[in-house]
């Protein structure tokens, strides 16, 4: 029996020949292409899904400016927000202090999982943690969700591009957000292709998003950035398990997401020469050169 | 990654020191390598940084990961954070050059420069080539180029025939797996670099069989 899968189509397929979540699948594959056992797959999720909550803990009591000097403390703030201000709802504000404060650990040289890269790592655990803290969610359901997402994060990766540079923050946060979506369908108890159509819509609702670092840094805009890709992924989960959507099939979402991140000017791609990066008021002189002289400077 | 596949852990992860798997965690890696590479203890490492290494080293903690991977820390080690601390801990010293003009072929490049206690020293260029990959592409002078995804055995020698067919001969008869046997050199008959990447670890006493040969210098193992 080949486990392999190179995209949506040929995952779906297996799934549902085997009777299997996705999770399974891509847990099948692991085994077979790697050599390795079930257990030591499942002791090494578990042990991301612990730095992950380390990730997530660590700004609220011990919060750290980061090296660039833009962010840090946020996630406590928003932590100590009154409730009659905390509009979004319990499970979502969770969600946007977890990713705040994984971000902040991210800039502050703390230790995170690439998820799928170290820019959007935050956006995985904010909602895993946040479901965990919020519904009646095992660990396990969060190992078969952090799984799911692999195998998403496996096909985007294969057949578009999860980096800023190449693809624009449609292609870290956006990814992470399709990744997220469908580990929350699986953990709700959604079927695979709901799981596929939540990846989708999230992907789609933020196609053409721009990575426009200031200074360069991994800072502003990102940190907020995974807040929102966290928040997409449950709307994205919502929808889909609903049953509405998506229009546009996963597979199709990853070559329509990779193409249109390859047709953003380079300026949108990690380079710091647009976007948020050249905001007036964060960057006096908006070159580049001055940008990285006061990074330096301040530090 | 004994093999070469893209598997779940290359999606949900690496574990690693924020903010950049190429700035950071990168980083540290290359600097891992080079002190895996250079025999005896590090008590000074130069770092001259080219590119975007050289543009936005401090606010990515570059210099700190370069340091921890030096002092034997891997990417995913918050000792980093300390590197600073960490090394005057250690005696090592440290130091920065920002070269902003010279042009190399990739942006995240970084020469290493380490001196040990007796005075001898190494040179490694290293490039981070993305989602925490690298690459090291110079020995001292010679070209080299490999990733330290596999075990890797570096073996200094003198390009000599004879000498691959014996490090290929020790190799057979330990019943390891090759992936890939390559040498560069500086010349022909000058000084030659083999480095070979195997699916499982090198043990010791075939270092110190392949260490025996006339014109074998140096053998030095990186484990992943
Ligand atoms: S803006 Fe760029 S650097 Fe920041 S999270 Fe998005 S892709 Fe990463």
């Amino acid at each position: 029996m080949n486990w392999d899968f190179s995209n949506t189509e040929e995952l779906l397929k297996l799934c549902n020949e085997n009777d299997m979540p996705i999770s399974e699948v891509m847990i099948n594959r692991e085994m077979q292409l790697g050599e390795t056992r079930r257990d030591t797959i499942i002791d090494r999720i578990e042990a991301n899904l612990r730095v992950m909550n380390t990730a997530v803990d660590r700004p609220i009591s011990e919060p750290h400016r980061s090296m660039g000097g833009l962010i840090g403390g946020e996630a406590k703030k928003l932590n100590e927000l009154d409730e009659s201000k905390a509009i979004c709802g319990p499970a979502i504000h969770r969600a946007i202090v977890n990713a705040l404060a994984v971000a902040e650990t991210n800039a502050s040289m703390g230790v995170i999982v690439a998820a799928p890269t170290a820019g959007s790592a935050g956006v995985l655990p904010a909602v895993l943690m946040s479901m965990y803290e919020s519904y009646d969610i095992s660990l396990d359901d969060m190992r078969r969700g952090l799984i799911n997402a692999g195998a998403i994060g496996y096909i985007i990766t294969r057949n578009g591009s999860v980096a800023g540079a190449e693809a624009g923050c449609q292609a870290e946060v956006g990814s992470a957000s399709a990744m997220a979506a469908s580990a929350l369908v699986e953990m709700l108890g959604g079927t695979p292709e709901q799981c596929c159509d939540a990846a989708s819509v999230a992907l789609s609702n933020l196609l053409g998003l721009a990575c426009d670092p200031v200074r360069g840094l991994v800072e502003v805009p990102c940190q907020t950035r995974n807040a929102i890709g966290a928040v997409g992924a449950y709307t994205a989960a919502e929808l889909a398990l609903a049953g509405v959507g998506p229009h546009i099939p996963l597979d199709e979402m990853i070559q329509i997401t990779y193409d249109v991140g390859r047709s953003l000017p380079e300026s949108l791609r990690e380079t710091a020469k647009g976007g948020c990066a050249v905001a007036p008021s964060l960057c006096a002189e908006c070159s580049r050169e001055a940008a990285w002289q006061r990074a330096r400077a301040h530090l | 990654m004994a093999n070469n596949y893209l598997g779940l852990f290359d999606v949900i992860g690496p574990v690693m020191v924020g903010p950049s798997s190429s700035h950071t965690s990168g980083a540290a890696t290359i600097a891992w390598m080079a002190r895996q590479i250079f025999s005896g203890t590090p008590v000074k490492a130069e770092f001259t940084l080219y590119g975007s290494f050289a543009e936005t080293y401090k606010g990515h903690g570059t210099d700190r990961a370069l340091i921890g991977g030096m002092l034997g820390y891997k990417s995913n080690d918050v000792r980093i954070r300390n590197a600073y601390y960490e090394a005057r801990k250690n005696w090592l010293k440290v130091d920065f050059v920002v070269d902003k003009e010279t042009h190399v072929s990739h942006p995240n490049t970084v020469d290493i420069v380490i001196t040990g206690e007796d005075g001898h020293t190494l040179l490694i260029r290293g490039e981070s080539i993305g989602g925490g990959r690298v690459r090291i592409r110079k020995i001292n002078d010679i070209e080299v180029d490999f990733t330290g995804e596999y075990s890797t055995m570096i073996i200094g020698h003198q390009d000599v025939a004879g000498t691959v067919a014996y490090i290929t001969t020790c190799l057979a008869g330990e019943d390891v797996n090759v992936a890939t046997l390559k040498l560069f050199r500086e010349g022909r008959g000058m000084k030659a670099v083999t480095v070979v990447e195997t699916d499982s670890s090198i043990s010791e006493e075939l270092k110190e069989k392949i260490l025996q040969y006339e014109t074998v210098t140096s053998v030095d193992l990186i484990e992943i």
